[in-house]
């Protein structure tokens, strides 16, 4: 007999829920079997805590007086530059956004030692920023420039935006050339010397959902140690990816576009991240809670690192040239083991995603349901599935040919 | 009897570009493992050394050493980790060439073991939150 959510949210209103990790679901479908588990069992908590470039916060900062138009004017926070392009006191900070003067990797590689997700770890760990703005003037925005130090309590709305994060599934990275490279894989040793890969495996939340039955777009979850909600399908979101017959897709495929108050976050949760010779990046905590409906879901949850498979792709030549190679699949018990084979080499793994942060990432979200403090939402709409026929394209390739006539 | 210890050596401008090393093979029998060597600031040069011998060569080495101006300091707990910014990604595991940094099993906590250290500072720059800390 399947429950329902309205059944499960009662259940945590009167504290008598029962919820566990997807580490712990593991061993109770394994040991009971989805069917029993799946009676058992009213929800299953995930986590991830990796760096997520595709982070930021959409802010605004209140009018000055007099006021100034910060819409197409130019904005910095610790002289990193900040988005300036909608109404006048409204800005968003991104996690890659760089400092004029950052040398980048014209010393190569490059250290990338303060970026915009360095700010917003700055932000939350409420210390104060140097907001440095000019503006064009307007009769009604007369002001020209303007220098204050700011606060996140002292502002309006700081919201943190991230128009994609929880990556379900992302490549193993290898490298093929002769060379040392520097990647957001992190520092590849040339002649498969290394092997990086990022996800918290069977604790991540879209391997515990890999059809998106329980996540769509206003799926309530845990973000940055605060509430956050799925705002709508990330980009490059492509669940049209080969599958197991357990529907885990063998390469990376959904993604979320995340929302929450950036108020009721903590720096435990974001952090600024630096990775030598590529840029700077937020470091995000992620979690999400799956309602155990039925025996499928069970079942789903129960799926263990062995289970799931990543794809090895060599970041020395065919990653940077788009072409298509996978060089073979491992699954991540595999990796975590600290060493897989590649063409016949042993080479030795390094994870990017924290794993014991993941865990308390879901460990915290567990006594946020089981608490009461914390109800399960139903997607108010979907996002696309895995038979949506919606998959990730290239950039259009139509350089113009610089006649007048086009 | 027969010890090992690990020095770091400084070998100031006048002396910095002259064969040193070599006379503490030839003239006190020692082993000697370079860990790390560079020339820095001004021509100042730097080593990180692993040294082996009977004790009472590598004490003749050590007074040979600094009569001929090299300053010796005894190689300690030179990389630290500061546990409150450490987020457990595993990003210095990977590039640890002594297995001083380790995961402990199955929670994937990231462990520094000191006396592995070879003090190659590896870490200092795969960490990208900037954890790792390098002192001699």
């Amino acid at each position: 007999m399947a429950k329902t959510l309205e059944e499960i949210n009662e259940k945590i209103r009167r504290g008598k829920v029962v919820v566990v990790t997807a580490e712990e679901m593991v061993d109770i479908v394994r040991d009971k079997g989805a069917k029993q588990a799946a009676q058992a069992v009213d929800v299953v908590t995930t986590g991830t805590f990796g760096a997520m470039c595709s982070s930021g916060v959409m802010m605004n900062l209140g009018h000055s007086k007099p006021r100034i138009k910060l819409g197409g004017g130019q904005v910095r926070l610790n002289r990193v530059p900040a988005y300036g392009g909608l109404a006048a006191a409204d800005i968003y900070l991104g996690a890659t956004a760089l400092p004029d003067d950052d040398p980048r990797n014209a010393v190569y590689p490059g250290e990338f030692r303060y970026g915009g997700g360095h700010v917003i770890e700055d932000l939350v760990a409420r210390r104060r920023v140097l907001l440095e703005a000019s503006a064009y003037g307007t009769d009604c925005y007369p002001r020209r420039q303007l220098a204050t130090w700011i606060t996140l309590e002292e502002i309006n709305e700081a919201y943190l935006f991230n128009p994609r994060n929880g990556y379900q599934n992302y490549n193993v990275a290898v490298n093929r050339s002769d060379r040392t490279i520097y990647t957001y894989m992190g520092t590849l040793q040339a002649d498969l010397g290394s092997a990086s890969y990022c996800s918290a495996g069977q604790l991540s939340p879209l391997f515990n959902d890999p059809r998106y039955r329980a996540t769509g777009i206003g799926t309530r979850l845990f973000l940055g140690g605060g509430v956050g909600y799925v705002a709508w399908q990330g980009t490059q979101h492509s669940p049209s990816v080969k599958r197991t017959d357990k529907g885990l897709p063998l390469g990376g495929a959904g993604t979320l576009a995340v929302i929450g108050d950036l108020k009721q976050m903590s720096p435990r949760h974001l952090r600024g991240g630096s990775f030598r010779g590529y840029g700077t990046t937020l470091m995000v905590g992620l979690g999400l809670p799956i309602p155990v409906l039925d025996e499928e879901v069970a079942a789903q949850t129960g799926v263990s690192d062995a289970d799931i498979l990543a794809p090895i792709v060599d970041y020395g030549k065919a990653y940077p040239n788009r072409e298509p190679e996978v060089i073979g699949h491992v699954s991540y018990a595999q990796l975590k083991s600290g060493s897989i084979e590649v063409g016949g080499k042993a080479v030795p793994t390094t994870p990017l995603s924290s794993y014991p942060r993941a865990k308390e990432i879901a460990e915290a979200l567990k006594e946020w349901v089981a608490g009461g403090k914390f109800e399960l939402t139903a997607p108010v709409a979907p996002i696309p599935g895995a038979d949506s026929g919606v998959a990730v394209k290239p950039m259009p390739d139509h350089p113009p040919s610089g006649t007048s006539a086009e | 009897m027969e010890v090992t210890h690990r020095v770091v050596l400084h070998f100031p401008p006048p002396i910095s570009g002259k064969p040193i090393v070599y006379h503490l093979v030839r003239d006190y029998n020692l082993v000697f493992n370079i860990l790390k060597a560079s020339i820095g600031l001004e021509d100042h040069g730097l080593m990180v050394m692993e040294l082996s011998g009977e004790e009472a060569d590598y004490q003749r080495a050590t007074e040979f050493l600094v009569k001929r101006g090299v300053r010796l300091q005894p190689l300690f707990q030179d990389i630290t980790k500061n546990d409150e910014s450490c987020v457990d990604c595993g990003a210095c595991v990977g590039v640890c060439p002594s297995e001083a940094l380790k995961f402990e099993r199955p929670a994937m906590k990231v462990m520094l073991d000191p006396d592995s250290c070879v003090a190659c500072a590896e870490c200092v720059t795969a960490c990208p939150v900037r954890a790792m800390k390098l002192t001699f």
